[in-house]
């Protein structure tokens, strides 16, 4: 199967105060091909999704997100996770192909 | 288990039923109650905790933005009752989560209902509905 050029965009804030709440934003470029679509020659057009998201701080989960094919093409997720020390958000998203894409971003607790 | 010719006829009416129903391009009803079903286990719902936030007209079915809110909850599910797939999303909430709110943007097939569930760390489960109406369908 062809690979999609699948490019994630994080937003963390760089610095926060300990246990402070901060807002998370995440998005990547992924066509959520829904499975319902036929394309101009009839053939019907295989699903493959992004069908989990998984955001975690150093090795302690922050959220687990099971998706389906109603979210749309693109998905953008924004959330907010306490931070209770230094360390690194790690961001997971996993697609039907069995492709998975990672990105991080550290924040430091002053 | 022998079959008399009025089960028989009663079976074939009942399977010819059957057959008839999911020629809606949408989801059932039961479809919708199976999947509340299995996210409460059966158990009341009530309304309140939590807030589903919708646009009441959507003029692009393929991106509608969503939020839903329910403080302590552990886990949110969305269901947009007249899609193809119904479940849209379930979320997990850790302690490390900082809220239990999440905002994405999703695609409806047409203009419906669509239901959020919360589970609560006692056990119990909370309900918000909204109603959506879609100018251009989202599964194209």
């Amino acid at each position: 199967m062809n690979d999609i050029d699948a490019r994630s965009r994080i937003r963390v804030p760089s610095h926060a105060a300990r246990d402070e709440v901060v807002q998370i934003r995440t998005s990547i470029t992924h066509p959520m091909e829904n499975g319902a679509r036929v394309s101009p020659d009839g053939t019907p057009v295989p699903r493959r999704i992004i069908n989990r998201f998984i955001c975690t701080f150093n090795d302690q989960r922050v959220l687990d997100m099971d998706i389906g094919p109603g979210v749309s093409a693109n998905p953008f997720l924004e959330f907010d996770a306490r931070v209770p020390a230094s360390g690194r958000f790690y961001f997971e998203w996993q697609d039907d192909s069995g492709a998975v894409y990672r990105d991080s971003a550290s924040i430091e607790v002053s | 288990m022998r079959l008399s010719r009025r089960r028989t006829l009663t079976l074939g009416m009942a399977g010819a039923a059957i057959a008839v129903l999911p020629v809606r391009g949408h989801a059932t009803a039961p479809q919708t109650d199976d999947l509340i079903a299995r996210f409460t286990g059966g158990a009341r719902t009530v309304s309140g905790q939590l807030t589903l936030t919708l646009p009441s007209v959507a003029t692009n079915g393929a991106s509608v933005n969503v939020s839903v809110d329910c403080p302590d909850a552990v886990a949110i599910r969305l269901i947009a009752t007249a899609n193809p797939t119904p479940e849209v999303f379930t979320v997990a909430f850790s302690p490390l989560a900082g809220s239990q709110r999440i905002s994405t943007r999703i695609r409806l097939a047409e203009s419906q209902e669509v239901i959020a569930l919360a589970r609560m760390p006692d056990g119990s489960f909370a309900e918000a509905r909204a109603h959506v109406s879609v100018t251009t369908s989202g599964f194209t």
